[in-house]
This record gives C-alpha cells, sequence and structure tokens, in this order.
C-alpha cells in the first residue's frame, strides 16, 4: 500500500491541520508515514501546503514531486498542483473558489467539492477543510473515516476538542458527497 | 511501551536532549532549526534547567564551554553559518577535552547561501572544523527516530571521551514530521571527576587548552590523538538490501533514507543494488566499505554536494573496487525515481547486468 498527497491552499483554510490530521490518523492505523510542512521563503498572504506520505514500508522521501493525488483548496495551488498529479492519480478541487477550466491536469479523476457550500449547511463555514479531508479519505481509500477520526484528540489542540463532533460530522459528510458522486 | 508521538524532526532533537539530561540550552535563531530553541525555551524551565537566547553564535558556544566546564549536559544548535561562526569555541572545548553536544541542521552554502537542505559540510564537520589537530565525534541521523535516539547518545559519547559531538542533519531532517517513539533514557552518567564545582576541601583543577612549557603541547597532541583511535570502536552503519548486491549505493542522512526508496525501485527491476549508510561520519566506517568494496563490483556514493564523503570512501576502499560519484548541489530534493535513475546510468557504466 503507498498513498501521498500535496495538500494546498491559502494560509488560513486550514490546509497544514489536514495534513496533520491525516498523519496522526495513518499513525494510529500503525502505518509508516511522514509530513512535511512548506519549506522555502513564503510570505503573508501566500500559499501554505504539505506533503503527506502513508506506506506500508518505511518512507524514503516526504516530498514527491509526481504525486498520487492533490488537494487543491485556492486557484494558485490549482495552477500549481494539479498538473504534477500522476495520470492514474486523483485531483480534490475545492470547487467553491476553482471552476473547472481554470488549470491545466493529466489526472483522469478530478473531483469537484463545493466545500464551502456543505460546510454552511452544516453550520459553519471553518469546517470546509475537514470535508475535503473526509472527500480525500473517501475517495482515495487511504484510511476509514473512523481511522481518520481517531487522529482528532491528538492532532487538535485541547482548547478545540469540543469541536470534535462536529469535525466529525464533517468528515463524515465530505465522504458521503464523494460516494454520493460514485454512486451516481 | 513507550509512548509514540508525530514530531518534526528538530523537535525530536529537543526531546532527546532533555530525556539525556541537558539542562542548558544556548543558541541563537537560524533557520531551519529554530524549532529546537522554539521547544527548549518552553521545556527548559519546566524541568529545572535553562534556556539562554544568546547575544550571537560565538556568545552561544562560549557559554557552552563553561557550563559544560561544570559538568552539567549542555546543547547548542544552529544551522551552516551559524556553525562556522561557533568553530573557535569547538576547537577549544577539543583542546580543552570539554564534553558538549552541537547540532547542525545544516543549509545550503557558500556564504548565506539559501536555506535549502544541503550536505555541503561534511568537511567541515569530519576534519574538526576550527583550528587545530583534533576531531569532532559526528553522528548523522536520517529520521526523526534517528534524531531522538542519536540525539540522547551524542551526550554518552560526549561524556565518555571529554570531546564535542556534532549531530548533523540537514533541512529535510530538520522539517520532516514523523512517528517517533520516545524511549526512556536509563543510564546512569557517571560522577565527571574532572568537572569546576569549586575546590572546598579538594585539589584545585584546571581545565585548559593553552600549553606553553616545553614539550607539553607534544603530549597533549598525542594524547588527544590515541583518544580518536579509541573512539573508532564507536563506529555506526547501516547495510539495507545489501546481501548479495552488485552495486552498493553509500550514502548519509538525508539522502540515506531517500535511497532506500530508490534500492527497492531497483530491487523491484531485479537489480542487485544495496545501500551502505554510514551513520557516525566520524568514526567513518572504513571497515564496512572495505567489506562493501570486496563483496561488490561497484561502490556509487550520492550527495547533496559535489563531493565531500566520496573522497573518505574511496580511502577505505583502497582501489579494491570502483568508486562512482552522483552530486547534487543545493536546489531541490532528489526523489527516489530520480536516484533510481542516476544508479542505473552507474550501473551501466560500470558495465553492470
Amino acid at each position: 500500500m503507498y498513498f501521498d498527497s500535496i495538500i494546498a491552499g491559502f494560509g488560513g483554510q486550514g490546509v497544514l491541520l489536514m495534513g496533520t490530521v491525516l498523519a496522526y490518523g495513518a499513525m494510529k492505523a500503525g502505518k509508516q508515514v511522514t509530513y512535511m510542512p512548506v519549506y522555502g521563503v513564503e510570505m503573508r498572504g501566500g500559499t501554505a501546503n504539505c506533503t503527506v506520505v502513508v506506506s506500508d514500508r518505511p518512507v524514503g522521501s516526504p516530498i514527491i514531486h509526481e504525486p498520487v493525488t492533490a488537494v487543491v483548496m485556492n486557484r494558485p495551488s490549482a495552477e500549481k498542483y494539479a498538473p504534477m498529479v500522476k495520470k492514474k492519480g486523483q485531483v480534490f478541487v475545492n470547487a467553491s473558489l476553482i471552476k473547472k477550466g481554470q488549470f491545466e491536469c493529466r489526472a483522469k479523476q478530478v473531483h469537484y467539492v463545493p466545500t464551502l457550500e456543505l460546510a454552511r449547511e452544516m453550520g459553519n463555514a471553518r469546517l470546509a477543510n475537514m470535508i475535503m479531508l473526509g472527500a480525500l479519505a473517501a475517495g482515495s481509500g487511504v484510511l476509514s473515516i473512523e481511522q481518520v477520526a481517531k487522529a482528532l484528540p491528538e492532532a487538535l489542540d485541547p482548547r478545540y476538542h469540543k469541536m470534535i463532533p462536529a469535525n466529525v460530522e464533517a468528515l463524515e459528510a465530505g465522504a458521503r458527497f464523494i460516494q454520493g458522486k460514485k454512486a451516481a | 511501551m513507550a509512548r509514540r508521538v508525530m514530531i518534526k524532526g528538530n523537535e525530536a532533537i529537543a526531546m532527546g536532549a532533555i530525556e539525556a539530561g541537558c539542562r542548558y540550552y544556548f543558541g541563537y535563531p537560524i533557520t531551519p532549526q529554530n524549532d529546537i530553541p522554539e521547544y527548549m525555551s518552553a521545556a527548559m524551565p519546566k524541568v529545572g534547567g535553562a534556556f539562554v537566547q544568546a547575544e550571537s553564535e560565538v556568545a552561544a558556544i562560549n557559554m557552552l564551554l563553561g557550563a559544560a566546564a561544570t559538568g552539567a549536559r549542555v546543547m547548542t544548535s544552529s544551522s551552516s553559518p551559524g556553525i562556522s561562526l561557533k568553530q573557535e569555541g569547538i576547537s577549544y572545548l577539543a583542546g580543552s577535552q570539554i564534553p558538549g553536544v552541537i547540532v547542525n541542521m545544516s543549509r545550503s552554502g557558500p556564504g548565506l547561501g539559501g536555506i535549502h537542505p544541503s550536505q555541503g559540510d561534511y568537511f567541515q564537520a569530519t576534519r574538526g572544523g576550527g583550528h587545530g589537530d583534533y576531531r569532532t565525534l559526528v553522528l548523522a541521523p536520517s529520521t526523526a527516530q534517528e534524531n531522538y535516539d542519536l540525539t540522547m547518545d551524542a551526550f554518552d559519547l560526549a561524556d565518555k571521551y571529554r570531546n564535542p559531538v556534532m549531530v548533523l542533519g540537514d533541512a529535510l531532517i530538520g522539517q520532516i514530521k514523523e512517528p517517533v517513539e520516545l524511549k526512556p533514557y536509563r543510564k546512569k552518567p557517571k560522577p565527571k571527576d574532572w568537572a569546576l564545582t569549586g575546590a572546598e576541601g579538594r585539589e584545585a583543577r584546571l581545565l585548559k587548552s593553552l600549553f606553553l612549557a616545553d614539550g607539553e603541547l607534544t603530549v597533549h597532541n598525542w594524547m588527544l590523538a590515541k583518544k580518536y583511535k579509541r573512539m573508532q570502536k564507536e563506529v555506526r552503519y547501516e547495510f539495507y538490501r545489501a546481501e548479495d548486491a552488485k552495486m552498493m549505493l553509500v550514502a548519509f542522512g538525508s539522502v540515506g533514507r531517500i535511497l532506500k526508496t530508490s534500492v527497492d525501485i531497483l530491487r523491484d527491476k531485479g537489480k542487485k543494488v544495496g545501500l551502505l549508510r554510514p551513520i557516525t561520519l566520524y568514526p567513518f566506517p572504513d571497515k564496512a566499505i572495505q567489506e562493501a568494496a570486496a563483496k561488490s563490483k561497484l561502490l556509487a556514493v550520492m550527495e547533496l554536494n559535489t563531493g565531500q564523503m566520496v573522497e573518505d570512501v574511496k580511502l577505505a576502499a583502497e582501489c579494491a573496487c570502483p568508486v562512482e560519484f552522483y552530486g547534487r548541489p543545493p536546489g531541490s530534493i532528489p526523489t527516489p525515481d530520480e536516484l533510481a535513475k542516476e544508479a542505473m546510468k552507474i550501473w551501466r557504466k560500470g558495465g553492470l547486468k
């Protein structure tokens, strides 16, 4: 089993937290995992990204040039990272901010997830990142939603533990969206 | 079972140090190792220790020298340009036989260079680095787990040989986040009968690196040389899928870990390729290199520089088999696929099948 993902967006969209939760979930599921935050000279209001690798074997490189999956939360990230994804890979696009045709991509499977709309239906726009993480988990099959949810108590600061039930619901909503699309 | 946590490589260094009894940290900020002082600044007061952000790297290494002279376990960390500034102090530590742990999460040079991962400090680390005829023991971790484990060992080795020990990583090894088992430190450090603890009721002790009397410095240097010879038994390395390897890759640190995946890729294609990863860079694993040279038809050294460790590999191999090199100056981190392709170029050039 091997999985990797570049997760990217604006600073503040919670992309680093998505990667952290995914990495913790993979560790708790007994997998080998690395998480690498963006490394370079970044500026305020710019993009943030991280790379997560999950495998049964020890992970050699935590940095990937041709990822199996990418999560793009804003247009600059879509333009930069979607074209890097392998042909047989998957791209998860934040459809609330990015439209079809706004980026190039050779991957066959592109999922458009209306993260903000789904989050607002749940009453909290800040859940958009967890909806996307649920979509990534369900669409790629890297971890079950239960396995991702198990990461929340350690990955989240204790101040936010009261938000765990809402985050789990958001993960489930993202997974349902992907599964509904698959069934359709 | 020990607690398993998901932490940054830099944090693993800091946590390993505190677990091993380090109670004094002196440093000056520089990317890409700032997670170490950040962690230390919060953690040191909680364990009754002290964190000092010095006014410069030169001040930090001299604070380390002073604190270590009293017998305490102490550490400083920096990155390449900062480590250059510390060389005077490291030379004084070696000359005065005062133990201390110095972490270099190296970046790219020369000069201010950049913040990308690089292995360009290999020569500086393994040849002493400062002035005079001395060596530091150099440990080169390749995972966050090794950062934790080897930092604990660094304190034991520094005390055992009364010598500075360097932990040499790079931006990749410092910034990576991965699971680490927080093994408890169980050793009981021996009392230090040389430490400056106040001479009341005993003979006064003196720690110095200045020897002006006739012949005194010759004796001192020979004594140090003998110590470095004793240090040879601390050599550490790892063989990976090396049993029947026709070509042995040799790499340390970040490249060492990336090449494990390259070896898997090449083995899946039926190519008999293995890896030898030196973990101590000084002492260098000469015997392991000789063993690899005797077993394989070709050694291929890969580094994030234009050729440094390859010189030690050639010296150790003593022409028993050809030694090839692929180097990558700072800029981008090579992927396992790219390095596998480079390995195949060397494989074909060497006429291997």
